[in-house]
């Protein structure tokens, strides 16, 4: 296959131009500034860089603080810290309130050889169920870049999963808020993914589709409003069943996301949820991690065996664009 | 906000708080008693003395609820009791949220709410809640979960700092709140980013729901902690108006300011002092006629 385009570091120049001319956009650090891509933000414009130190739950009403006062805070540090560790702050000074800000969460599910402290494999979950949120999950260094306009007139809070470092390139069209990514169409069966795992499956869907089997995939950002009509299409064609794919449990995020789409519309196909089981993570690359906890390509292949019952010969060498992931960059390769 | 006011003024506001909340518990069998007692000449003084607001946006009578915060709704309108915004105006947030109650009777007794609006408490499709949300009057954000609104004071301070606004905010908060690790966060936060138009009213009654603080979780020495963490601390005695109101003509010297009222949760009503819940007091048979007795006599000598 061609080789895919590598950006760099896509998150701190687009977050750059997106401040240009919007004055009220300030930018909210917890300590992990390079960390999280906000350093080039810092040095342009420094007196719009907030800097809230390792207080994260005091940030959050810092920028619930703001957004009343007609600013508009973007939050920026690792998932983990963004939802996990100040919940209350961010269900209470944000989320209730409905205030725009922006909640910018970094090192998704196991995009992070940090180990199980910086593996936000639950975000997505914590974020949906609150009221008033939306919540958007990148996949590709053009959602990586599209993201902000996307977002920018939101009514309300917006949680974003960023990925940060070398990042592939795997789309050209911006990304859309609430439109899912036709990526492929079929009739036997659809594959959803989000975040990295739609780069890791699309060799995955190739293959199959090269032996005959009408596979769909879909790509899924926004995970919350879960509205799209595309996707109610794609389910309802995929007649032999429906797969998820997703960087993150399976419960509380994509997988339950299309379940309960599925029992609300009655759509009696089989769904296969693929992610993590009820399990924390552990430190490591992130081939390494798709690998040991069965989300890889290869396992795609699997589960679409198991689910067709039938055997395709299909044997995928490990796909390296994801490796950007550990961020060469930096010293630290947190 | 008045210039005018005096320790006097202070004090009959202060009585009617407590005669208001003190005949509501009775009513509703069961109130916030011990917080309006230890808080009353606070807030007073806060209205009074000290908030630069102002006249009240919100109507006399409360409104009734009609729908949380969402796309197409904004934030409440319960901060519209404390008067329109302004470059000049001073913000105030209720942190202690389950202090509602002693807010509301401050409000009717500053002319900001009817005579009458304690009869909306806790009835079902009221905006006046026990524990109040942005909706109720007075409370401009919604803090029930305690030790939040420091924070979002410091947000709000960092914009109004940032547009050169000489108006203040103001945080009224609880000494069980120095419990959570997000006080101690705020405070750290707001004397890095020199927010010397912030000040912090802190009601220093020392009971908290379990009991006494010192038996729970001991928080003293409250002066000296605060002071460390980079903020102008006074320590005053709670019930005196012309005490608390004079920390905050004092110059900043960009620093945050931290006042920490000390207050008895009794106050007024001594014989609250031998229950072992100071947090919600529910009268048994007898003890109301003598609370009541206490204060009437205690009401009486403020108004002298």
């Amino acid at each position: 296959m061609s080789a895919i385009e590598q950006v760099s570091r896509p998150y701190a120049a687009s977050f750059v131009q997106f401040a240009r001319n919007r004055r009220e956009v300030l930018c909210l650090s917890a300590d992990l500034t390079n960390s999280v891509e906000i350093d080039e933000f810092k040095k342009a414009y420094p007196d719009r860089f907030i800097s809230c130190g390792l207080s994260e739950q005091a940030m959050m009403g810092v920028a619930g603080g703001l957004a009343r006062e007609g600013l508009l805070p973007y939050v920026h540090t690792f998932a983990v810290f963004v939802t996990r560790r100040p919940y209350d702050q961010v269900a209470m000074s944000i989320a209730y309130p409905n205030l725009r800000v922006h909640l910018m969460g970094f090192l998704p599910g196991l995009t992070t050889p940090g180990g199980v402290t910086h593996q936000a494999i639950d975000d997505i979950a914590l974020m949906r169920v609150l009221p008033n949120m939306t919540v958007v999950d990148c996949g590709d260094a053009t959602d990586v870049e599209s993201v902000l306009d996307a977002t920018e007139d939101v009514d309300g809070p917006v949680y974003c999963r960023i990925l940060r470092g070398r990042v592939p390139r795997l789309f050209r069209e911006p990304l859309e808020l609430g439109r899912a990514r036709v990526l492929e169409s079929g009739d036997d069966l659809c594959l959803f993914t989000s975040s990295v795992c739609t780069g890791e499956a699309m060799p995955a869907v190739a293959a199959l589709r090269a032996k005959g089997l009408s596979i769909g995939h879909v790509h899924v950002s926004t995970l919350k409003p879960f509205t799209d009509p595309a996707v109610l299409e794609a389910v309802g064609a995929a007649r032999r069943g429906v797969i998820s794919l997703e960087n993150h449990l399976v419960t509380g995020g994509l997988g339950s996301s299309l379940a309960e789409l599925m029992a609300e519309q009655a759509i009696g196909h089989r769904l296969v949820r693929m992610g993590l089981h009820d399990t924390y993570a552990h430190g490591g690359s992130l081939p390494y991690l798709l690998e040991y906890y069965g989300l890889s390509a290869q396992h795609v292949v699997d589960a679409v065996e198991r689910l067709t019952g039938e055997r395709f010969g299909i044997e995928l060498e490990r796909a390296a664009e994801n490796e950007g992931q550990s961020s060469t960059e930096k010293a630290e390769a947190l | 906000m008045s210039v005018q006011a005096t320790k006097r003024d202070v004090d009959r506001v202060a009585a009617g708080i407590r005669r208001r909340v003190l005949l509501h518990t009775i009513e509703n069998n069961g109130g916030y008693l011990c917080q309006a007692c230890s808080s009353a000449e606070t807030l007073a003084t806060l209205f009074l003395r000290v908030m630069h607001l102002g006249p009240s946006a919100g109507p006399l009578i409360p409104r009734e609820f009609d729908g949380v915060p969402g796309p197409g709704r904004s934030a409440g309108s319960g901060g519209a009791y404390n008067g329109e915004r302004g470059p000049d105006n001073d913000r105030f947030l209720l942190s202690c949220t389950h202090y509602s109650l002693g807010l509301y009777a401050a409000l009717i007794e500053v002319g900001r709410l009817d005579e009458r609006a304690l009869d909306h408490y806790d009835r079902d499709g009221s905006t006046v809640e026990q524990i109040g949300a942005e909706h109720s009057p007075g409370i401009e954000v919604t803090t029930g979960s305690l030790a939040q609104a420091l924070s979002i004071g410091l947000g709000i301070a960092l914009a109004r700092q940032e547009r050169g606004e000489r108006g203040r905010v103001w945080v009224y908060m609880s000494d069980g709140e120095l419990q959570e690790g997000q006080t101690w966060e705020a405070l750290s936060l707001g004397a890095h980013h020199g927010l010397d138009h912030l000040g912090v009213y802190l009601d220093a009654n020392g009971s908290q729901c379990d009991g006494p603080i010192s038996a729970v979780q001991e928080v003293e020495p409250i002066a000296e902690r605060v002071r460390c963490f980079g903020w102008r601390v006074h320590e005053v005695d709670g019930h005196d108006s012309d005490a608390l109101a004079a920390p905050a003509s004092e110059p900043s010297h960009g620093k945050p300011l931290f006042v920490i009222a000390r207050t008895c949760s009794w106050r007024g009503i001594p014989s609250l002092e031998a229950r072992a819940n100071k947090h919600y007091v529910r009268f048994r048979p007898g003890e109301a006629e003598l609370a009541l007795s206490e204060l009437h006599l205690s009401a009486e000598g403020a108004r002298s």
